[in-house]
């Protein structure tokens, strides 16, 4: 078994087949990473190069802990105080990652299709660790490898995805994903902050909590960013919780569980409350241990394709 | 296609090893069994289903996937699937009997004492195989052997079991044509 493509760009146009090998062999490193020695030697020799442009700890920590369990050399870049700051363009930066011989790069930048660019300019397998608004294939796997162990198939599993849907890469891997393993899919958010035409990607679009609700089986709540209020596309952070905050009332309505998903980092009581994001339906933690193994999974296929 | 086992020669055999394996490790409560995936599994799970029936004592299986450590595991055109390790007992201080079908280079073995090792520190490992063909690539020596099957390197040792063949039997399979 072998993945079609030796990078990871994003899930649109992932085959269902793809998709399913990596979620099973997420599951065997599961086990790996609940022994004593939490290591296994299969990228022994290999280098890894995590380009990170833009700020993220979460998930830089969850790959470079992939790596090193998986044996391989890792090596962490980050713009600050480097040669981006002096003004070096991503191709050079590329050329130059070339002639050190790296073989993997898993690569964050506030801009699209970055991780496409790279594809194309070096030798090594690219793994796209959120590009712009565009797709973070990882947490979408992630997310579909936790609601797989709780309701054993994807197939029917009604999923919402609430809150900044227009800014969210999660949102867009999470909805080419699921769509493809036969999920059903449906967004919710103020409608300044849902992109036109989503529906061409086979989703519903709620703009009212209180009608999406009683018809799903999992809410997965985005992280609303703080500064996106400035912009003026919503009013105020609570305005924005009084209509598209998940809280226990709302919650209740639909008089059967909900299981709580949650990218991270939280805004407490923002666009989640924090009895729910605690609550016995969140699987929220679970999402962050299932973020190490999908890793995993997913350099171990890439890196052993060639 | 040359029949080496039968069902019933391979039942003996399997009672036999069963036999060897109390008698040379009186002390039964530190013995576990771990098989490789995927027939080293059911050999296990039958030397102990017999070990209970001897001495009504039921001994620990686990089973072991040695593919993270496999060292052909690059450039292989085909990947192996991965698949868990399931052993769910403390494998510390035992004394443990590591099972395999078929012994040939001894590189799976390798690959199995390194995944084992990892799991932590086991008081002694011993190997048992259902059929030994030689050819060894690495120092390695079985301590329970079923049968010894003198081979080519053409030669193929196809072991089938009920569990996942439907059948028990153990053929010798000629690939050099020529010869046949």
């Amino acid at each position: 078994m072998k993945l079609q493509n030796r990078h990871l760009l994003g899930l649109e146009g992932m085959s269902k087949d793809d998709i399913t090998l990596i979620l099973d062999t997420a599951e065997s490193f599961k086990e790996v990473l609940e022994r004593p020695i939490k290591k296994v030697p299969p990228l022994q020799g290999k280098t890894i190069v995590n380009l990170f442009f833009e700020n993220s700890t979460r998930t830089r920590i969850s790959f470079e802990l992939a790596e090193r369990r998986l044996s391989a050399d890792v090596v962490n870049f980050t713009t600050s105080g480097s040669s981006v700051a002096k003004g070096e363009t991503l191709k050079d930066t590329a050329r130059n990652i070339e002639a050190m011989k790296i073989d993997m790069v898993v690569v964050r930048h506030s801009s699209a299709g970055v991780p496409h660019f790279l594809s194309r300019v070096v030798k090594a397998n690219v793994i796209n660790a959120g590009d712009g608004l565009h797709e973070h294939p990882t947490q979408a796997l992630l997310d579909m490898m936790t609601l797989r162990q709780k309701y054993k198939t994807l197939e029917g599993l009604r999923v919402c995805i609430v809150g900044d849907i227009l800014h969210s890469r999660v949102a867009r891997s999470n909805i080419f994903g699921l769509t493809t393993m036969g999920a059903e899919v449906s967004v919710c958010g103020p409608a300044t902050l849902i992109p036109r035409y989503i529906e061409r990607l086979g989703v519903r679009v709620y703009h009212r909590l209180e009608d999406v609700i009683p018809h799903i089986d999992v809410l997965n709540v985005l992280r609303i960013q703080l500064e996106r209020q400035k912009s003026g596309l919503f009013p105020s952070l609570r305005e924005f919780h009084r209509y598209f905050g998940v809280t226990k009332e709302k919650i209740e309505k639909a008089q059967h569980p909900i299981t709580i998903m949650h990218p991270g980092p939280i805004n407490r009581d923002v666009e989640l409350s924090a009895d729910l994001a605690d609550g016995p339906h969140s699987v929220i933690l679970e999402q962050v241990t299932n973020g190490v193994a999908v890793r995993m999974a997913v350099l171990y296929l890439l890196g052993l394709s060639n | 296609m040359q029949q080496i086992l039968d069902a019933k020669g391979l039942q003996r055999t399997i009672n036999r090893l069963a036999h060897e394996v109390i008698e040379r490790n009186k002390d039964l409560e530190r013995l576990a069994f771990v098989g490789i995936r995927t027939r080293g599994e059911y050999l296990a799970h039958r030397i102990a289903r017999k070990i209970f029936e001897l001495e009504g004592k039921q001994l620990p299986v686990g089973v072991l996937d040695i593919t993270l450590y496999r060292d052909d595991l690059r450039g292989r055109l085909d990947q192996p699937v991965l698949k868990s390790t399931e052993i769910l007992f403390d494998v510390k201080d035992k004394i443990i009997i590591l099972v395999d079908d078929v012994l040939f280079t001894g590189r799976t073995v390798r690959s199995a004492l390194n995944a084992l090792m990892d799991l932590g520190r086991p008081a002694r490992i011993e190997l048992l195989v259902l059929v030994d063909r030689g050819h060894r690539e690495l120092p390695i020596k079985a301590d329970f052997v079923g049968k010894n099957v003198p081979t080519a390197k053409t030669h193929e040792i196809r072991v089938l079991l009920q569990e996942i063949d439907g059948d028990d039997s153990v053929y010798l399979v000629n690939h050099d044509r020529k010869k046949e």
